[in-house]
């Protein structure tokens, strides 16, 4: 007797949900494993990374926080691959759309408009869309592939930023030093829980779930985009545009991943810095395949994702394991989550020797 | 590392003396947060020789962690906060880009003290502290300016604030104070740990004719770089000689040691009080790390001399008359710059090239 792989006949369903989690199980394993090498007990170790950060009102609202970029990125990347369009890009569309709903909060904040908040948010969506199409123009119109168009363009919109907080937007009273002032009250997000830092924009987030799945699942829209995706000549005798598709899918990636921008500046951050995200546009891509480029899923993948982070810092404060130890038991989770793909669409069999 | 089955077994039974015990003799608690990770060179490593320096002075009656790799932004303020709701007393955030998120913990949290390096918010429970890279930063462009044959020094920076254009400015004056024709060329990583990009930048300088390279960044990359090519180089924030044994002339270093065990005495003895504190070559915050071996003997005695001259205020490195790039004078002969000046110093002096911006 002996054990091989087999092609399934059709690639399993339940396999497709069941990895992700067995992957989550496997990797907490593993990092039980390194945390006893590293002389901590396991169980407490594990319990201080993934339950001590949600032990507390705060704590899980600092999840919901830390998970609302990852969330509306990760949502978007999701459509586009469904779509056959990869969006490498969400970092620089977060960061445009934090340039952009920044500016109206510096243009009009303090000035009691009750349109304040939601222009900036308008101009934080329209600020990644915007992005996102020049990728989008790129692809349709000189065939210039959108994973390395978006990838660069996430640079220049860092760069962009950098001068804007070196220059122009510098704050008079900073020393010189690249920032801006704080945003005004009025341009700030509505925080969700007296004391806390979960805002108004974890809910968008949380919007974008059904909207997303809606629009997928339930919409000649999204049929056309995956068809679009998984067999393009059947799209293309069906009269689908394949232009169509990439505009589509990148404008609206774009315009989530501005969103993420607006949310991080007038939400914990309070202004513009030369850096607004500790790289959460590359991250969601990581989320959004984890979490099986379904929206719900990716609910699930960024909320983990999110409490790997928080957990991550609580191992420090609390046991003073290097962070490096998370780290590993990120890689572990991936690392794991590609070996248990692999039984998507294979399966084991055990088989006689001779067969 | 083993797993010790004893030390596991006994975490479980020893809990409840230890819930028992807490109340009666209760260690200090202090903490730091390192913007980069702690490595073994670098600012943030400096800053946990600090903290191991505390350790070793006070013992068991303080309990020190650190957290370290932690963003400027967003994530900080939970970092800083999480820290002061686990019970510290005292906690030192040791990255310009704390300084928001800094004062926000600070008034929700009025009886625990902070202490931010090289930032200017301060309040009732919020002190800053900083020290003078610029003075032993001078003493390496004496280094420079001797040893550079083109006369083109290489400066990888992070940010153009005022910390870092104040060191490339002392430097500059440095290397002219011994060769009138010196020039500095400024490459700008905009981020204060990026190994890659500190080694991409050291290799264009290299390639536009810099034979000294020094950075404003927290890696050992330009040492690295420095090395392989053969040019001088000196380091930041620690001693980087192991890095460039035969290049490493020596370092601009940091000293935090005293600073936080004086700082973490007074808090447990009530006597801590906000302010701010400027630390240079005198007080010990900033010096020049050991000299390299092959570097001739009258170039060394010149560069500790001068370094004991600034530590008699006999030296003052921002010393008029001082010219802008376009050469018009800045700061007329006869006066120096104030601190508040150096702290806001947004213009490059004559000499350095590029601008004082992205």
């Amino acid at each position: 007797m002996r054990l091989r792989l087999e092609a399934r006949q059709q690639p399993s369903r339940t396999m497709q949900w069941a990895s992700p989690v067995l992957a989550a199980v496997l990797a907490a394993l593993g990092g039980g494993v390194v945390f006893a090498a590293l002389g901590h007990n396991p169980a407490t170790a594990l319990a201080t990374l993934f339950l001590q950060p949600l032990a507390t009102l705060d704590g899980l609202a600092e999840l919901g926080l830390k998970a609302t970029p990852l969330l509306l990125c990760a949502i978007g990347i999701a459509v586009g691959v469904r779509a056959n369009v990869w969006n490498i890009g969400a970092e620089g569309q977060l960061t445009l759309g934090a340039i952009t709903g920044g500016g109206i909060a510096l243009a009009f904040g303090g000035d009691g408009h009750w349109w304040t908040l939601p222009l900036m948010l308008l101009a934080g969506a329209a600020g990644g869309a915007f992005w996102a199409a020049i990728p989008a123009l790129l692809r349709t119109r000189f065939n210039a592939h959108e994973i390395l168009t978006t990838l660069m363009l996430s640079y220049v919109a860092v760069q962009l930023l950098g001068w804007l907080v070196h220059g122009p937007w510098i704050d008079p009273e900073g020393f010189n030093f690249p920032q801006t002032r704080m945003f005004a009250d009025d341009a700030l997000l509505p925080v969700l829980l007296e004391g806390a830092r979960l805002h108004a924009g974890f809910l968008l987030a949380l919007l974008a779930v059904p909207l997303a799945w809606g629009l997928l699942s339930r919409t000649a829209t999204g049929f056309r985009l995956r068809t679009v995706g998984q067999a393009p000549a059947a799209a293309r005798y069906a009269g689908f545009s394949a232009d169509g598709a990439v505009w589509f899918s990148l404008v609206l990636s774009g315009a989530l991943a501005g969103l993420a921008g607006v949310c991080e500046a007038a939400g914990p951050v309070g202004q513009l810095q030369p850096l607004m995200s500790p790289g959460y546009g590359f991250a969601a891509i990581i989320v959004a395949f984890l979490g099986r480029l379904h929206p719900v899923g990716i609910l699930g993948s960024s909320l983990l994702m999110a409490l790997l982070y928080l957990g991550g810092e609580q191992l420090q404060v609390t046991l003073q394991l290097p962070i490096a130890a998370t780290g590993t038991i990120q890689g572990m989770l991936l690392f794991f989550l590609l070996a248990t793909d692999v039984f998507i669409d294979q399966r084991l069999v055990w088989s006689p020797r001779h067969a | 590392m083993t797993i010790d089955r004893r030390s596991l077994l006994a975490v479980p039974l020893a809990l409840p003396a230890l819930l028992g015990r807490a109340q009666a003799a209760d260690p200090y608690k202090v903490a730091f947060v390192y913007v980069s990770p702690v490595g073994d060179a670098g600012w943030s490593f400096q800053h946990e020789l600090g903290r191991r320096a505390v350790d070793a002075a006070l013992g068991g009656a303080v309990k020190t962690s650190f957290v370290e790799n932690v963003p400027e932004g967003a994530d900080a303020e939970r970092v800083i906060r999480r820290l002061a709701q686990d019970g510290n007393k005292l906690i030192f955030t040791t990255s310009f880009g704390y300084m928001n998120p800094t004062e926000r913990v600070a008034k929700a949290f009025p009886r625990v003290k902070f202490e931010h390096a090289t930032g200017y918010k301060r309040g009732p429970n919020l002190a800053t502290y900083s020290g003078r890279f610029y003075e032993p930063r001078y003493l390496t462009g004496v280094i420079a300016g001797r040893l550079s044959k083109t006369g083109v020094i290489g400066y990888v920076a992070a940010f153009p604030i005022p910390e870092v254009i104040g060191g490339i400015n002392a430097m500059q004056l440095g290397a002219r104070s011994v060769n009138p024709n010196a020039t500095i060329k400024v490459v700008w990583t905009s981020s204060w740990f990026d190994p890659g990009k500190e080694r991409a930048a050291a290799d264009t300088l290299a390639a536009q004719g810099a034979d000294y390279l020094t950075q404003h960044t927290d890696s050992t990359a330009v040492v690295q770089a420095a090395e392989e090519k053969g040019v001088w180089c000196s380091g930041y924030d620690s001693d980087m000689l192991k890095y460039g044994p035969k290049t490493h002339t020596t370092a601009v270093e940091m000293h935090w040691d005293d600073y936080y065990i004086d700082r973490v005495r007074q808090a447990m003895a009530g006597s801590w009080t906000s302010g701010d504190v400027w630390g240079g070559m005198k007080q010990g915050m900033v010096k020049l790390s050991r000299f390299n071996p092959a570097l001739p003997a009258p170039l060394v005695a010149e560069v500790t001399a001068k370094g004991e001259d600034i530590k008699a205020g006999r030296l003052v490195v921002f010393n008029g008359p001082l010219k802008d790039q376009a050469g018009a004078v800045k700061v007329p002969a006869g006066r120096a710059m104030t601190d508040a000046e150096i702290l806001g110093m947004n213009w490059f002096v004559e000499g350095v090239q590029g601008r004082a911006g992205t």
